[in-house]
């Protein structure tokens, strides 16, 4: 029984969130059938076979160009009859997620999402899933033989296995109910790299006082080709954009590591970054809840230190 | 003009979270309970609605008794009504299933809900109704506007925000700042008391999912302190220690 992956794609590029999303599918075992929508680089689709994709689908109709949740679900539906496939595999995202969902009621599949490792299939296929907000995990038991999977970031290794593969066009037909919704305009970050995605996250509080301060954070950020966060005040008051707001009601971010400057480490903003795998924190006040939950800290003047930290990464690299 | 909105009973952001009788139950000791923070922005978008023109709020939970004194707190918010499925919520198909046997009756034009519930935190609730439904759902949404019945939203995508419009009835997991969390005051605290709290049988449904139990995360070790002005040796622990550069 063939595996279904859903790649997302972003200015053309599959996001390493969705090649975890296709090394999650090989380690599961079962012939990889990977499908993406509207406009991708080929040679980036192509490249999928390294992950261990066997067969890559390219629906590249315009209509789909634009992430519509119902129009991507019903692809998703029809491609899993056509490909014979039992389960599909999301990574978690805006569009993933729900698109997820719609597909499990399609196809009549059990659904997990926010799934942090690899099924334990010693009896059963159980999933681990993080729940309350990174401070707890569930194990799940999926018991039909049709299965909707929504990974969180981190939960397979990436790995090459293989090598490129052709791919196949996957012509669609797509409803008019399916495109109830019409997406007008959208507005992006470009080439930066994107927050959800990020191996380094650099983000401020408000302890760094203003918006006219955030070259300074970014200019740290760009040394380590790191994406910028910050807290939610931060974005409340329109220092920085919403997307960019880390923590409970925000982003949940899972990089290898998370700088924050002038962040107290109140519990809803710890809540969104307890998935990474070191925290470094800076901040003034010696007594800030943040470094308890650190693992390297600097008690300082950010305005002092961060000039400083950006000096000394870019003469370490 | 008729909005449902869904409310899930979940601990407080602040709370400690801890598992009882061999981590299969959640231990409720000295927690407190609150309206999801998303969905509280969702009911807050809805009385917005309310005030300009004139809808009525359903609220609907599917929980046990013990979270009708949070449906009640809706009431207080401005809802006008309140739905309890009386079951137990133990996976996002039943709840699903649930909400939208009740929506199906009730003629709504519109469901909101969060974008996801801070105990399970599946974002998918949302989808799972849109499709049990056959209507559009959309999530996250951070504006919703209405023009009679077209409605003109804005979604977050990563790294940015789209734009999108969807003819009424459709359904919406909410997030901010779509509009500001209501407190409610004191008029709203009495007149909650005799406002109609409805209690239904839920309908059967099984996802084929099922939590087997819980685990703490291991406990995190000790916090290395560096000095301010001394940054080379954090890069050097970056480097050497943490392997994260
Ligand atoms: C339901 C709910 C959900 C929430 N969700 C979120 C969420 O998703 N994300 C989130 O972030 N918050 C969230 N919050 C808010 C949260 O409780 C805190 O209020 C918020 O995180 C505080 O932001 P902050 O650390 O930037 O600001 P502050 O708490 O004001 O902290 C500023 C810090 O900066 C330090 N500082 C000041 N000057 C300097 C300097 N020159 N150099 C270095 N350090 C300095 C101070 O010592 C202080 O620790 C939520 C709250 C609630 C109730
Ligand atoms: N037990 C429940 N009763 C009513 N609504 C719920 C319940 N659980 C979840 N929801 C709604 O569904 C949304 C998404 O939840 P979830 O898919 O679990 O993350 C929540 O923000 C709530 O609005």
């Amino acid at each position: 029984m063939a595996i279904l992956v859903f790649v997302e794609s972003a200015e053309g590029k599959i996001k390493k969130t969705s090649v975890e999303a296709v090394c999650y599918a090989h380690a599961l075992g079962g012939p990889v059938v990977v499908i993406a929508f509207g406009h991708v680089d080929q040679s980036e689709l192509e490249a999928l076979g390294k992950y261990g994709a066997e067969k890559v689908l390219h629906a590249a109709d315009e209509k789909l160009n634009k992430g519509i949740i119902q129009a991507y679900a019903s692809v998703l539906g029809k491609a899993m009859k056509d490909e014979n496939a039992d389960v599909l595999v999301v990574a978690n995202s805006s569009l993933g997620t729900p698109v997820a969902a719609r597909v499990a009621i399609k196809v009549g599949a059990g659904l997990a999402s926010n799934i942090v490792s690899l099924p334990d299939t010693t009896s059963g296929f159980v999933v681990k899933r993080s729940i309350y907000s990174g401070k707890a995990f569930a194990y799940v038991e999926l018991k039909g033989q049709k299965k909707v999977l929504a990974l969180k970031k981190n939960a397979a290794d990436i790995k090459e296995v293989g090598k490129a593969v052709g791919v196949t066009p996957y012509s669609v037909e797509v409803s008019h109910t399916d495109l109830a919704v019409t997406i007008t305009s959208s507005e992006q970050a470009t080439g930066e790299v994107l927050l959800p995605e990020a191996n380094i996250v650099v983000s401020g509080g408000r302890g760094m006082k203003g918006p006219e301060h955030w070259p300074m954070l970014e200019e740290l950020a760009k040394a380590l080709h790191a994406a910028t966060g910050c807290s939610k005040p931060v974005s409340d008051m329109g220092w920085r954009p919403h997307h960019e707001h880390v923590g409970q009601t925000g982003i949940k971010v899972a990089p290898q590591l998370y700088i924050a400057v002038g962040i107290s480490g109140a519990i809803q903003h710890l809540a969104g970054v307890n998935s990474s795998k070191y925290i470094v924190v800076i901040n003034k006040d010696a007594d800030a809840p943040f470094f308890k939950a650190a693992d390297y800290g600097i008690v300082g003047d950010a305005f002092d230190v961060l000039p400083k930290l950006t000096e000394a990464i870019k003469r370490a690299k | 003009m008729k909005i449902l909105v869904c409310i899930s009973h979940v601990p407080d952001t602040t709370s400690r979270i801890s598992f009882t009788d061999n981590n299969t139950k959640f231990d409720t000791t000295g927690v407190q309970f609150i309206i999801g923070p998303y969905d509280d922005y969702a009911l807050a978008r809805a009385i917005e609605l309310k005030e300009g023109s004139g809808a009525t709020v359903h609220v609907l939970n599917v929980g046990l008794n013990d979270t009708e004194p949070t449906l009640r707190k809706a009431l207080a918010i401005g809802a006008d009504e309140a739905i309890r499925v009386n079951a137990e919520p133990t996976d996002s198909f039943f709840v699903a299933s649930q909400i939208a046997a009740v929506a199906k009756a009730g003629g709504y034009d519109l469901i909101l809900m969060g974008r996801e519930s801070i105990d399970y935190n599946s974002g998918v609730v949302h989808g799972l109704v849109g499709e049990l439904l056959s209507l559009p759902s959309v999530s996250p949404v951070m504006k919703l506007d209405l023009d009679g019945r077209r409605a003109k939203l804005a979604r977050e995508i990563e790294g940015g925000k789209e734009y999108l419009e969807v003819d009424l009835p459709f359904v919406a997991g909410c997030q901010e700042p779509i509009a500001e969390w209501k407190i409610p005051n004191m008029r709203g605290i009495m007149s909650a008391r005799t406002k109609p709290l409805k209690v239904v049988d839920p309908v059967s449904a099984d996802g084929g999912v099922k939590l087997t139990r819980f685990e703490l995360p291991p406990p995190k070790g000790a916090v290395k302190m560096i000095a301010a002005d001394n940054v080379g040796e954090l890069v050097n622990l970056l480097k050497t220690e943490a392997k994260v550069l």
